[in-house]
């Protein structure tokens, strides 16, 4: 599989479409309040438990979560297939929540495609526009541009059966982006995919995203996909929003115990604050140890949780000085992992902890399995959360 | 071993229909073109000249039996597929007790049900006696020995064959490709003709295959509801067989229904197959 080869000619068409400069800027979606319910046997369950967010103009925005979130329960009441039990959807200012999908501005990349088994590539593609009975010169025109973005230029004739998952994802997005849709919905469009092409992918779609300029709202279970090509995130569990931000945002500040687990792999250590010196916190972490919190939200006696990315933390034979956390422990694991080494050292009170160290040149900073090791972070990587 | 498995594994089906299927019909043929009676026996003579005359004698029954059988399979397609659509996408956990309501009544032997709805349907019977008495219905009224009511039979009694091909094909669209129809500005009206029908025609293509043909040839229908206007042609080749005990001219007959079917379906396959069909409903 190779890679899509950019066509400029398809995104200037799609920019022209794209409202008057002059307009006041109206968020591309909006929910307010939205919940839905559903009667599962004879019991009222809340699939969405209210969600209020908005998603601006052009933005690559992610639903991220574990199945069963809420997420694409919230992508398909954007699109129309799922009415909210109460709350408001609008798009582009308007109100849509009673608007039928036919009838929205938005298109929608399904998981697994969905395309049409009995029609060729060019057909499918051209569904949309015959639908909107556009010129049939101007279809053919629009399909060939498109086709020519997704690089199947030379493949109209095929089915979809007859393709590639990788071809039969492209057609699903050129026959979602051709009709200039005012934002794209994409559910899990890269699930089915293998590793290599689903990152090949990610970068195109964001490629194609940067061209058209138009909103993409990204439904995924996978952390590091929403990372890699978002501008903001909202994380979601169990029907909410945990948290709404920037991808650096949500993995540097994960506002909850939630949010700190699911993205990337992250440490929970929780102590009693001793004493507040010096813009830092200092929890007691054993009898040796101590937690340094950047901040001068706590005050002596709190009881604070708090995360670190495996990749903060040193691991050292010595203890080491200065305004630092630093605990001790035993190393129980060493994985090689090529690029670096993951530790897991455990703590005194048998909380482990997972460590990467970066495998550098010298190899000075290794430790063996049994090893007893002091870990040790600055004070702005101790990051407290809400539980 | 392992190359022989396949013809192994297609050993008792291919005996089976060679015993059952290829012999009498060779034996058929044969007999078809030979002459004498059952009292002196029967001689090879290689007339052929019966086919052309039992052609001439019974052409009415012919073209009645072809037109019962394409009124019928019209009128099953358009209950079956209302029915099989509904089972379908409205069937909700409950798919398979729909599905076997629509086989329960082959739990009751063929010529027993139809029997039962010759005195249902009786001038005297359950049915009509009452709205005679009532007034509701002219005393002369009847519904037996008339074309509505050999085709109604025809139509119940195939209707379940029908129905399940066409369900089949419809389970298998996925709900997704219909949303995304939608999705692309489709309507509800509009997605149903441009998504749902075209996958769903290879089902109405099956589900007219297995019924037309055997409403065609049937007799037991024409035989128990119909009266004598509307005897078609496996009423004649019976009386052939087994009343006037005309082998030649029943084989002849048989054979030439059997022709004219083959020769029906390869045409309807060749102008109406799947491929085709979904290839004009893509535009």
């Amino acid at each position: 599989m190779t890679e899509i080869q950019a066509g400029t000619e398809g995104a200037a068409g799609a920019a022209a479409t794209a409202p008057a400069p002059d307009s006041p800027p109206v968020p591309a979606i909006e929910l307010a309040g939205v919940v839905k319910e559903y009667l599962a046997h004879g019991e009222v369950v809340q699939a969405v438990k209210g969600i209020t967010m908005t998603i601006s103009e052009g933005e690559f925005f992610s639903l991220l979560g574990p199945s069963g979130c809420g997420k694409t329960t919230t992508m398909r009441m954007i699109a129309g297939f799922e009415d909210p039990s109460r709350g408001t959807v609008r798009l582009h200012g308007q109100d849509v929540t009673d608007v039928p999908p036919n009838k929205r501005d938005v298109n929608m990349v399904f998981q697994s495609y969905a395309l049409f088994p009995h029609m060729n590539v060019w057909e499918n593609v051209a569904f949309g526009l015959r639908r909107k009975k556009v010129a049939a010169a101007e279809i053919k025109r629009r399909v060939g541009e498109m086709l020519e973005i997704v690089d199947l230029t030379g493949r109209e004739k095929r089915r979809p059966r007859e393709m590639s998952g990788g071809q039969q994802q492209r057609v699903a997005l050129a026959r979602a982006l051709v009709n200039n849709p005012r934002a794209l919905l994409l559910d899990e469009p890269l699930g089915a995919l293998d590793l290599k092409l689903r990152q090949a992918m990610q970068i195109e779609l964001k490629r194609i995203q940067r061209e058209v300029g138009i909103t993409f709202v990204y439904v995924t279970h996978d952390q590091s996909e929403a990372l890699t090509m978002s501008d903001r995130i909202a994380v979601m569990n169990d029907g909410l929003v945990e948290q709404l931000a920037a991808p650096r945002e949500i993995y540097e500040r994960p506002a909850t115990a939630f949010v700190a687990g699911f993205i990337g792999t992250s440490n929970l250590l929780g102590g009693t604050v001793d004493r507040v010196a010096s813009g830092c916190a200092v929890l007691r972490a054993g009898d040796e140890g101590r937690i340094l919190v950047a901040g001068d939200a706590h005050r002596a006696g709190d009881d604070v949780t708090v995360t670190v990315r495996p990749e903060k933390i040193t691991i050292s034979a010595e203890e080491p000085g200065g305004e630092v956390s630093a605990v001790r422990g035993t190393v129980s694991e060493v994985v090689y992992l090529g690029l670096y080494n993951s530790y897991a050292v455990r703590l005194a009170d048998g909380a482990e902890i997972t460590v990467f160290q970066q495998n550098a040149l010298d190899s000075t900073s290794t430790a063996e399995r049994g090893e007893a090791v002091w870990l040790s972070w600055q004070p702005r990587h101790s990051y407290a959360i809400g539980s | 071993m392992k190359r022989l498995t396949p013809y192994l594994l297609i050993l008792p089906g291919g005996m089976w229909l060679l015993i059952f299927l290829v012999v009498p019909m060779v034996f058929m043929a044969s007999v078809s073109t030979q002459e004498g009676d059952i009292v002196n026996g029967f001689v090879q003579t290689f007339n052929v000249s019966v086919y052309g005359e039992a052609l001439a004698q019974y052409r009415t029954q012919f073209l009645r039996s072809v037109g019962y059988g394409l009124v019928a399979t019209v009128v099953s397609v358009a209950m079956a597929y209302p029915m099989a659509y509904w089972i379908a996408f409205r069937g909700g956990a409950r798919k398979s007790t729909y599905l076997l309501l629509v086989l329960l009544p082959f739990f009751v032997s063929f010529v027993l049900r139809t029997i039962s709805w010759k005195f249902l349907l009786a001038d005297d019977g359950l049915l009509l006696s009452p709205l005679k008495s009532t007034g509701l219905l002219p005393d002369d009224f009847h519904i037996l020995q008339t074309t509505t009511a050999v085709i109604g039979g025809l139509v119940y009694n195939y209707l379940p064959f029908m129905i399940l091909p066409i369900y089949v094909a419809l389970e298998r669209v996925d709900p997704r490709v219909i949303e995304a129809a939608q999705d692309l500005y489709a309507s509800k009206r509009e997605a149903f003709a441009k998504i749902v029908l075209p996958l769903s025609l290879p089902g109405v293509f099956a589900g007219v295959l297995m019924t037309f043909v055997p409403m065609t040839a049937d007799y037991v229908n024409a035989g128990i509801l119909g009266g004598p206007a509307n005897t078609m042609i496996g009423n004649i080749i019976q009386i052939e067989y087994l009343t006037n005990q005309d082998y030649p001219v029943a084989s002849a007959l048989s054979f030439t229904l059997m022709a004219a079917m083959l020769i029906g379906i390869f045409a309807y396959a060749r102008a109406l197959g799947t491929e085709n069909v979904l290839e004009a409903a893509a535009r």
